[in-house]
């Protein structure tokens, strides 16, 4: 059988693109994440201020606002208006990522990413259970709790919390013991719940989930009948529920993956050997064929696998 | 149809409220963990000074977004960010410990200029309204001037000196004639800026502290009348009380001149008379001790 034959995760896409290939959307992505964290770091480092601040809140060049919009709007709860500085950052930063993408933040920007990505690498080193799956609207009801607690606390409520900025401050302003929020989202990852922080549990990922529910970038399934169902793609995504509907679905379905849980990391892309995958837009009509429905794997595709 | 039937099955129907309770109690034990650390991180410690214009603790957290622009254009260093475990304040909020780095007062105000939400109220445009806190002279045991030494560093270096801190002249009880000057703070002046605390001479704490005004200053005793500020008598008329003259059952006969019946017992031959007491005393018609 050839569910014997197990290759590892994304081999048959090395094969078949070179290594660069297969990696290239996590190679931009960690650039990506390693640019923005490195331009804050600029000033502090080297005495370089293009960038001032931090995630929560900076100034770019002494003129570009930039707030988070889930921070300030905790602090909407929290019964402060803010001052028209934060209004105009908030109001950048959430029109871009509701064009763009919402939770493009979550995979090129955002600094626990690859902590959790390294979570998950560990967690299948390890072969792990996936563990505790909480339902895919748990962070809908968290992000609802935290905004009632900071009404009811007259505190931004989750910065009390919030491993992303500890994180991020961490590292520009100096950490002190906030380093454990990091190592508990590690943690949890790797052994209490697979993709647990990121997939389940994080509000600003809901927050910014919601922001981008219309946003224009958009994987697209568009080779689907191409697909020879080595489900890598499932293997990498880190919430692969938005995959199906895409990639199963039938002719006069959208081979887009419109789901606001996809985070635009571009994995399934790299992965997939048969290139079923490629970025596209929220507008492309483009035809795609369904799968052809089949009862066992193309030979084609065993010979390749056996090779 | 189908889909009416399953929803409103009794099965669906106890799973659909099982899952509510379990996500209202699940959202309930999380809300209020987060609430009490929500809470939690209010309690500022008394040393941790916050920015100038920094608005009041309960509603500072609700617009800091402690973002840190508020310490990059602060050019004394002054500022800081909490760090979790190692400051007291609210983590990644801005304060600063006076006895370390003050605030030097700069003129433009730099920092509540950065400030992005208005934690730092921008309203605060001139430096001398600030008010960060307000210094207390709290050991008044060893601070040099208090012992009669004459250091008045804190008066020297305050920026507001003469207003902020005056150097009251007392009476040096312990060498019976030097004289004290003492260093009061006044709290119309006061900024909270802490030069004073950071430059006591004192090794280690100083003698002189920024404190917050909720701990530093009391309320007004609004229910006493202060006759020296307010001059308008508390009753319309007033009420018109018997004199009272020296005479049986008061004690100060003797004076101013007093009379006494026979001469030896006057305690001076010189003193000459006085008045007579229009009545006697009932025994021995005599007064003396």
């Amino acid at each position: 059988m050839s569910g014997t034959v197990h290759l590892p995760v994304g081999q048959e896409a090395i094969e078949a693109k070179g290594w660069m290939g297969a990696h290239k959307y996590l190679i931009l992505r960690r650039l990506a994440q390693l640019t923005f964290l490195g331009l804050f770091l600029l000033g502090p480092w080297f005495g370089i201020w293009w960038v001032k601040g931090n995630l929560t809140g900076s100034l770019t060049f002494e003129t570009l606002p930039l707030t988070d919009p889930f921070v300030l709007l905790q602090g909407m709860f929290a019964q402060h208006w803010p001052e028209m500085t934060a209004l105009i950052g908030a109001l950048i930063v959430g029109g871009v990522y509701a064009i763009i993408g919402g939770r493009v933040y979550c995979s090129w920007v955002c600094p626990i990413n690859p902590i959790t990505d390294g979570a998950h690498w560990v967690h299948d080193k390890l072969g792990m259970q996936k563990g505790w799956q909480p339902k895919r609207t748990t962070r809908y009801w968290i992000l609802g709790t935290v905004l009632l607690v900071s009404a009811a606390t007259g505190t931004i409520a989750w910065e009390v919390i919030n491993p992303i900025s500890m994180l991020h401050r961490g590292l520009i302003f100096g950490i002190g013991s906030a380093w454990t929020f990091v190592l508990v989202v590690f943690v949890f990852d790797v052994f209490v719940s697979r993709r647990g922080w990121c997939g389940h549990i994080c509000p600003v990922g809901a927050f910014y989930g919601l922001l981008g529910q219309k946003a224009l970038l958009r994987v697209s399934a568009v080779n689907r009948a191409a697909c020879d169902d080595c489900m890598d793609c499932f293997a990498v995504c880190p919430e692969m529920h938005v995959i199906s509907p895409a990639l199963r679905g039938k002719t006069a379905d959208t081979p887009l993956i419109l789901s606001p849980d996809c985070t635009n990391c571009g994995r399934c892309i790299d992965v997939c050997a048969v290139d079923v995958f490629k970025f596209s837009h929220r507008f492309d009509t483009a035809s795609a064929p369904g799968r052809v429905a089949r009862s066992k794997p193309l030979s084609k595709s065993g010979a390749s696998r056996a090779a | 149809m189908p889909a009416n039937v399953t929803t409103s099955s009794p099965v669906n129907r106890r799973r659909f409220l099982q899952d509510t309770a379990r996500v209202t109690a699940g959202c309930a034990v999380a809300g209020s963990f987060l609430a009490y650390l929500s809470l939690d991180a209010r309690a500022l410690p008394a040393q941790a000074i916050r920015p100038p214009g920094a608005l009041d603790e309960d509603k500072f957290l609700a617009a800091c977004i402690r973002c840190g622009l508020c310490v990059r254009d602060c050019p004394y260093d002054t500022l800081k960010l909490a760090e979790l475990g190692v400051d007291g304040p609210a983590t990644g909020t801005p304060y600063f410990t006076a006895r370390d780095v003050p605030c030097e007062m700069c003129e433009d105000i730099p920092c509540v200029v950065a400030c992005p939400t208005g934690a730092l109220d921008p309203s605060l445009t001139n430096i001398d309204d600030a008010d960060m806190g307000l210094a207390v002279l709290i050991d008044q045991e060893r601070c040099l001037n208090a012992l009669g030494l004459r250091c008045d560093v804190c008066y020297r270096v305050c920026p507001v000196i003469d207003e902020a801190i005056t150097l009251e002249r007392r009476h040096n009880e312990r060498s019976g004639h030097h004289a004290i000057f003492m260093p009061v703070v006044h709290s119309d002046a006061c900024t909270g800026c802490g030069k004073c605390e950071k430059s006591c001479v004192l090794p280690g704490e100083s003698a002189i502290k920024v404190l917050p005004r909720r701990i530093a200053m009391a309320e007004a005793a609004d229910h006493y009348k202060l006759g020296w500020e307010d001059r308008d008598p508390l009753v319309d008329e007033l009420i018109d009380l018997p004199d009272r003259l020296p005479g049986p059952g008061t004690d100060n006969l003797a004076a101013p001149g007093g009379y006494i019946n026979g001469t030896e017992a006057l305690p001076d031959p010189s003193m000459e008379g006085g008045f007579t007491p229009s009545f006697s005393l009932p025994d021995t018609g005599s007064v003396g001790q």
